[in-house]
């Protein structure tokens, strides 16, 4: 696969209620690349899939953002996705009487492909689902956390995306759909969409070409995902530290 | 040509059906009708602009197939009074769907009154269409008094299909008998200076008895709605629930006053009402997806009015 830069974010900055909660963010992520982002609860890895996808709230205070060489800071949410960014959230919205159908075929729809329901079934088999018995089912309560985590990705499957954040994909799904979720992450890759996979989960992590390790909204640490996952758990302290700044360490890539 | 405009906003092609009873109104001239066994329908002009109307289903006939009503009024100006008397008679059972087709109006006005009557075991489903023009020129004012007879079943629909609501004033007075229920729905979307009034009452007075009062309105721009919808449990075993969803954008104006009144320790009747604007996620999700802020929005308001 070719080696090209996908995403490049330099010195990114983002302050809510006049608190800090990205300081000096930079990295890059590659065609066909899994970029892992690991820290704990409340660190600005979430916030950071927000900023990056323009989501309204989470607008910069400063910093680039670049999709396929275009800067995209300030952009709508819809127009980052029409150059080809999504995201998948830790916790998908429920839709009431919005049926898996309708709601896959929007996918196709916004990249101005033709709706067919062998393209939906597709997309559904991908992750596992069976499209007989979903697609006319509404996206609402009646489906739990992970099956409409699995429909969403379907629905970014069908979107064929160069960049997807993953915002905990791992989160609240069972053993089966984890296996799913992999495979899809694996799929990707292999398709050319570069992935922002945000996780805790050591089994995803492993899927992981480069990892980066964020604290209080700064990169921590950057390098190969066990390394990195090895420091989180044995030698990083928590946050509120007063030396964490030591731990702080010069990018080694990026 | 009732029948064309109402084809023409969407509606199913059924009137050629011998096998479909039907009732055919443009203002107070009787376009057409056509009867089943088991169904009497008798249509007769009052006074200028006022059509009367008894419908009747004989004892135990169900009727299979959907009966169609299709009112309206075609110019830009007019007005239609329907003084409607339904009989659902014992261990009868009919669905009506009432196609309501105003596609020209700037200044109309349709008015129906409404005398429902289920009698024991009978079922009675009124599901009322509108076809409305662009330009909002259409006043609906339709007031319904409904009795229910022990173990019956009623149950009504209202939604909008095609344009602008205009101005909507719904008053439903019910009484529920023993073991009956009680069902009530309605769905619409209001633009510009667009007003909705409904008011929905059901007194649960027979042991038993079950009441639902559901309501779904999207609105934006300067429309406004106000929902006022009470259930009264009287007797032991009566359960209801209320639910009023509003979702508002720019400056619309939207109130639900849910009336829950209990007067029996054996009887329970619950309400849930919300109003806010478009889920931040839903909408941001969506437009993950390429959507725009407005097609995002369509996609949730259409998805909650179709629920």
């Amino acid at each position: 696969m070719e080696k090209r830069k996908v995403l490049e974010v330099n010195n990114l900055n983002l302050e809510l209620d006049k608190s800090k909660i990205l300081t000096d963010f930079s990295f890059d992520l590659e065609k066909g690349e899994v970029l892992a982002v690991i820290g704990p609860n409340g660190c600005g890895k979430s916030s950071l899939a927000y900023t990056l996808m323009g989501l309204s709230g989470y607008e910069e205070k400063s910093g680039e953002i670049k999709l396929n060489d275009e800067k995209i800071n300030g952009m709508p949410t819809n127009k980052i996705a029409e150059r080809g960014m999504t995201l998948a959230w830790q916790e998908p919205a429920r839709y009431e009487g919005v049926s898996v159908r309708k709601f896959l075929s929007l996918s196709l729809k916004s990249q101005g492909e033709e709706v067919n329901d062998q393209k939906l079934a597709e997309a559904l088999e991908e992750v596992a689902i069976v499209p007989s018995k979903y697609l006319d089912r509404k996206i609402d309560d009646t489906l739990s956390g992970g099956e409409r985590k699995r429909i969403e990705l379907a629905s970014i499957l069908l979107m064929e995306p160069e960049v997807v954040i993953l915002d905990e994909p791992d989160s609240g799904v069972d053993v089966v759909a984890l296996n799913n979720i992999s495979q899809v992450i694996k799929d990707f890759r292999e398709k050319g969409t570069g992935v922002i996979l945000i996780t805790h989960n050591e089994e995803m992590l492993q899927m992981a070409d480069r990892s980066i390790l964020v604290c209080n909204g700064e990169i921590l640490r950057k390098g190969e995902p066990e390394d990195i996952s090895r420091y989180f758990k044995y030698e990083c302290v928590p946050c509120e530290d007063e030396n964490y700044q030591e731990h702080l360490e010069v990018s080694t890539f990026g | 040509m009732m029948v064309d405009a109402y084809k023409e906003a969407g509606g199913d092609d059924v009137f050629a059906d011998s096998d479909v009873a039907h009732i055919v109104l443009e203002r107070d001239k009787v376009l057409g009708t056509n009867s089943v066994d088991g169904l009497e329908v008798e249509v007769k002009k009052q006074k200028k602009g006022m059509v009367a109307v008894k419908v009747t289903i004989l004892k135990n006939y169900k009727i299979s197939n959907p009966v169609h009503m299709c009112f309206g009024v075609l110019p830009e100006k007019g007005k239609q009074i329907i003084d409607m008397e339904v009989e659902v008679e014992k261990n009868a059972s009919v669905e009506i769907m009432a196609d309501c087709v105003f596609p020209n109006a700037t200044e109309v006005v349709h008015e129906m009154e409404a005398d429902i009557r289920v009698h024991e075991g009978g079922s009675y489903l009124y599901e009322e269409n509108h076809f409305h023009g662009d330009e909002g020129g259409v006043k609906v004012l339709a007031k319904s008094n409904i009795t229910l007879e022990k173990e019956s079943e009623f149950k009504t629909i209202f939604n909008l299909r095609k344009g602008r609501i205009g101005e909507i004033d719904f008053d439903y007075e019910s009484v529920v008998k023993e073991d009956a229920v009680l069902e009530m729905i309605a769905r619409m979307q209001g633009y510009a200076d667009d007003k909705i009034r409904i008011r929905e009452a059901g007194d649960l007075i027979g042991k038993g008895s079950r009441g639902y009062l559901e309501t779904k309105i999207a609105l934006q721009e300067e429309a406004e709605a106000e929902v006022l919808n009470e259930l009264t449990a009287l007797a032991d075993g009566a359960k209801g629930h209320v639910d009023c969803t509003e979702i508002i954008k720019d400056n619309a104006i939207a109130r639900a006053v849910p009336i829950v009144d209990v007067r029996d320790p054996g009887a329970k009747v619950t309400h849930e009402a919300a109003i806010g604007s478009v889920d931040n996620t839903q909408l941001q999700t969506l437009m993950a997806h390429g959507l725009d802020e407005e097609e995002a929005t369509d996609v949730i308001v259409q998805g909650m009015l179709n629920s």
